[in-house]
C-alpha cells in the first residue's frame, strides 16, 4: 500500500497537472460504465462465491413468481426484463454535455417489488452477457449481485421508508424514488468496488503481480463510488423520480401493482426468518474461503504474529495477558480432527449454535421477565 | 444511435450463426459447456503464454467457422482497449518492481507493472472472444434451448426467450417514439426538456410493456399454456460432437495444468 502511495506521489510530482486532470476526468467517466463487470476482472473463485451468494435471492424470486399470479408472471417478467434492457440504452443528457444511462433497477423494484425485480434484471443481464458481450459470463453472479440484488433491494427499502402510509397520489413517492435510485446504485457501485478491490490482495503470483483487477480497495472504492455518486447514480435517481412523476400523472395503478398482488402469508417461527437462516448457512459454508487468504484477519494477530509483522517487541501487557485465556477451541481447531478446513467449518457451526443458544436463552429471560411484570 | 446498432448487431449474429462453418456444425449444448470450460481455463491461468495460446485458438476457430477475422478482432478489441485498456494503463506505471523502460517525464514501466497490465488485458480480451464466438456461431434460440443442460429451470428459459423477442419489439417501439417526436421538432431541445421527454418515453414504454404482457398472457392462455413450457428437443449428439467434446476437455485440462 505505501509503495503504491509513494509511486503515485512520484508520478504526481513529475507529470503536468493538466494532463493528470484530463486523465482523471476520463477515467472517472469510464468507471461509471464499469458496473457491468467483464470476465477477467474477477478470479473464478470470487465469481463462484458471488453465484452462491445470489442463489437464495433467485430462489426467493422464483418462489414469489409462483406464489403471486402463477403463469401470468411469465410474460410480465419477460416484458419488464426487455424494458430494463431497452432503457439501459437511453442516453440521458447531463448538464455539461455528457450523457449517461440508467439501469432501471430502482424503477423495477418500485413497480414489481424487489424479489421479482431481481428476476427481471437478472434476465436482462444474462442476455447482455451472452448476446452483447456486456458483462462477463462467469461474472454473471457478481453482476447480478450488484445490479439485480443490491440495487433493487436498497432502493426499495428507502422508497418504502419514505412513502410508508402515504396515499398512492402522494408527491413523496417522487422524492422516495429519486433518493432510492441514487442510494441503490451508489451502494451497488460500492459492492462492485469491493469485488474488484479484494482481487490483488487474494490473487497474485509469487512476485506480487496481481492476476486480475490490479487496484487495491484504497483505489477501487473511491474510483467506483465517487463517479457513480456524482454521475451514474444521479441519472438513476433522476430518471426513476421523473418516471414515477409521469406514472403519478398518467397511470397510478402501476404504482399500486406491488400492493395489489401481495398475498399476505402468515409467517411465524422458522418461516419468518427463513431468509436469515439461509443467509447464515451460506455464510458458514463460504467462510472457509477466507482460508484461501494468506495470514490472519486484520487486527486478530496472535502475539507471535506481531513479531513477524515487524514489531520489534510485544507490548508487555499483551505478553502477560495472552497466557491468561485459553479458548476451548484454540484457533478454531478441533484437536481430534486432522482436516483443518473441516475443523474450521465445524467450529463455525458450533460457534453459531452456541451463539444461537445464548441469544435464545437471553430472549427467553427477557420475555419471562416481561410476563412476570404483567 | 445505440438502438439501431443493437438491432444490427443481433441481425448480423443470426446471419453468421446460420452459415456453414466448423463451430456452426456442432451441438449447441456442447458449445455452451465448452465455452464455460474455456472461460474457466482462461480465468484460472497464472501463465500468460497459456492465455495467449487460448486466444489464438479462438482466432483459429473463428477462421474455420467463416467469421470475418477483421470483424471478430475489431469487435473484441475496440471495446476492450477503450475500456479495460484505459483502466489498466496506470497499473503499468505504479506497480512497484524492477524497472523495464524509462520514459520521459520520469515515468517508468516496471516488469511487474507490464505483467499486471498484460494479464488483465489478455484475460479480458480472450474471455470476451469466447463469448462473442459462441454467439456468432449459434442461433439465439439454440443457445436458449441448450441452457437446459446447465440445470436452468425451463420457466426461466422460456422467459429468456420471450425477453429476447420483446427486446426487439420494444426497441422498434422506442425508435418510433423518438422518431415521431423528432419529426415534430422545429429546434434543438434544451437539456431539461430532453430529460422530461426521456422520462415520458420511459414511462410510456413501461405502460406499454405492462399492457403487452397481459395481452401476451391472454394469447398464451388461448393457445393452451398450462403453466409449464414444452419444447421440442431436437438436439442429438453425433460422433463428431462427442469427439470434439473429448478434445475440448483434454485441451482445457492441459491449459489448467500448464497455467497453474
Amino acid at each position: 500500500m505505501t509503495r503504491i502511495k509513494t509511486a503515485l506521489k512520484m508520478l504526481k510530482s513529475r507529470t503536468p497537472r493538466s494532463l493528470m486532470i484530463y486523465y482523471g476526468i476520463f477515467i472517472t467517466w469510464l468507471f461509471t460504465t464499469a458496473m457491468h463487470i467483464p470476465d477477467g476482472y474477477l478470479s473464478p473463485a470470487t465469481s463462484v462465491i458471488m453465484f452462491i451468494i445470489v442463489l437464495p435471492f433467485w430462489g426467493l424470486g422464483v418462489r414469489k413468481l409462483r406464489q403471486k399470479m402463477s403463469s401470468k408472471n411469465v410474460p410480465l417478467v419477460a416484458l419488464f426484463a426487455a424494458f430494463s434492457f431497452v432503457i439501459m440504452m437511453f442516453n440521458v443528457p447531463l448538464p455539461g454535455g455528457t450523457t449517461a444511462h440508467a439501469v432501471g433497477g430502482a424503477l423495477a423494484a418500485i413497480v414489481l417489488g424487489p424479489e421479482i425485480a431481481t428476476m427481471a434484471i437478472t434476465i436482462a443481464l444474462v442476455i447482455q452477457a451472452f448476446f452483447f458481450g456486456d458483462g462477463g459470463i462467469l461474472a454473471i453472479g457478481a453482476n447480478c449481485f450488484n445490479m439485480a440484488v443490491v440495487l433493487p433491494y436498497v432502493s426499495y427499502a428507502i422508497y418504502q421508508a419514505i412513502t410508508k402510509n402515504q396515499a398512492t397520489s402522494s408527491k413523496r413517492r417522487i422524492i422516495g424514488a429519486g433518493i432510492g435510485g441514487w442510494t441503490g446504485l451508489t451502494v451497488a457501485a460500492f459492492f462492485a468496488a469491493v469485488e474488484f478491490g479484494i482481487q490483488p490482495m487474494l490473487f497474485h503470483t509469487a512476485d506480487g503481480t496481481p492476476l486480475y483487477a490490479p487496484y487495491p480497495l484504497s483505489v477501487s472504492i473511491p474510483a467506483m463510488v465517487i463517479p457513480h455518486a456524482l454521475i451514474a447514480s444521479v441519472v438513476e435517481g433522476v430518471v426513476t423520480a421523473l418516471v414515477v412523476a409521469y406514472l403519478l400523472r398518467t397511470n397510478q395503478s402501476a404504482l399500486e401493482f406491488v400492493k395489489k398482488t401481495e398475498i399476505p402469508v402468515e409467517l411465524s417461527g422458522f418461516a419468518k426468518w427463513r431468509a436469515l437462516w439461509i443467509g447464515l448457512v451460506v455464510m458458514i459454508v463460504i467462510v472457509p474461503i477466507g482460508l484461501l487468504a494468506p495470514g490472519t484477519a486484520w487486527g486478530e494477530w496472535g502475539t507471535e504474529q506481531f513479531s513477524s509483522l515487524g514489531l520489534a517487541f510485544i507490548p508487555q501487557g499483551m505478553a502477560k495477558l495472552s497466557g491468561l485465556w485459553s479458548a476451548p477451541l484454540p484457533d478454531y481447531n478441533f484437536p481430534a480432527l486432522k482436516n483443518a478446513n473441516l475443523a474450521y467449518i465445524l467450529s463455525g457451526i458450533v460457534g453459531t449454535i452456541v451463539i444461537g443458544i445464548v441469544a435464545w436463552l437471553f430472549t427467553m429471560l427477557v420475555t419471562l421477565r416481561k410476563t412476570e411484570a404483567r | 444511435m445505440d438502438i439501431d446498432h443493437t438491432l444490427e448487431q443481433s441481425l448480423f449474429a443470426e446471419k453468421t450463426a446460420r452459415q456453414p462453418g466448423l463451430l456452426q456444425e456442432l451441438d449447441p449444448r456442447l458449445k455452451i459447456l465448452s465455452a464455460l470450460l474455456v472461460l474457466l481455463a482462461v480465468g484460472l491461468s497464472r501463465n500468460l503464454t497459456v492465455i495467449i495460446v487460448l486466444y489464438f485458438l479462438m482466432l483459429a476457430l473463428a477462421l474455420f467457422s467463416k467469421i470475418p477475422l477483421a470483424f471478430f478482432i475489431k469487435r473484441v478489441w475496440l471495446f476492450i482497449t477503450f475500456f479495460t485498456g484505459v483502466i489498466a494503463l496506470p497499473a503499468l506505471f505504479i506497480t512497484p518492481g524492477t524497472v523495464l523502460v524509462y520514459l520521459p517525464l520520469g515515468l517508468v514501466i516496471t516488469k511487474t507493472g507490464l505483467a499486471t497490465a498484460m494479464f488483465f488485458l489478455l484475460r479480458v480480451g480472450t474471455s470476451v472472444s469466447v463469448a462473442v464466438l459462441l454467439v456468432l456461431t449459434t442461433p439465439w434460440n439454440s443457445v436458449l434451448k441448450s441452457l437446459g443442460v446447465l440445470r436452468i429451470p425451463p420457466v426461466i428459459i422460456l422467459i429468456l426467450g420471450m425477453t429476447y423477442r420483446y427486446i426487439h419489439l420494444l426497441l422498434h417501439l422506442t425508435n418510433d417514439m423518438f422518431l415521431s417526436r423528432k419529426s415534430r421538432l422545429l429546434r434543438r431541445m434544451k437539456g431539461p426538456e430532453e430529460r422530461r421527454l426521456i422520462a415520458a418515453t420511459t414511462g410510456t414504454l413501461m405502460n406499454k410493456s405492462l399492457q403487452v404482457s397481459s395481452e401476451v398472457y391472454l394469447a398464451m392462455q388461448s393457445r393452451g399454456f398450462r403453466n409449464y413450457p414444452r419444447t421440442m428437443d431436437t438436439f442429438k449428439m453425433r460422433r463428431i460432437d462427442w469427439l470434439s467434446g473429448v478434445l475440448v476437455v483434454m485441451m482445457v485440462a492441459a491449459a489448467i495444468w500448464l497455467g497453474k
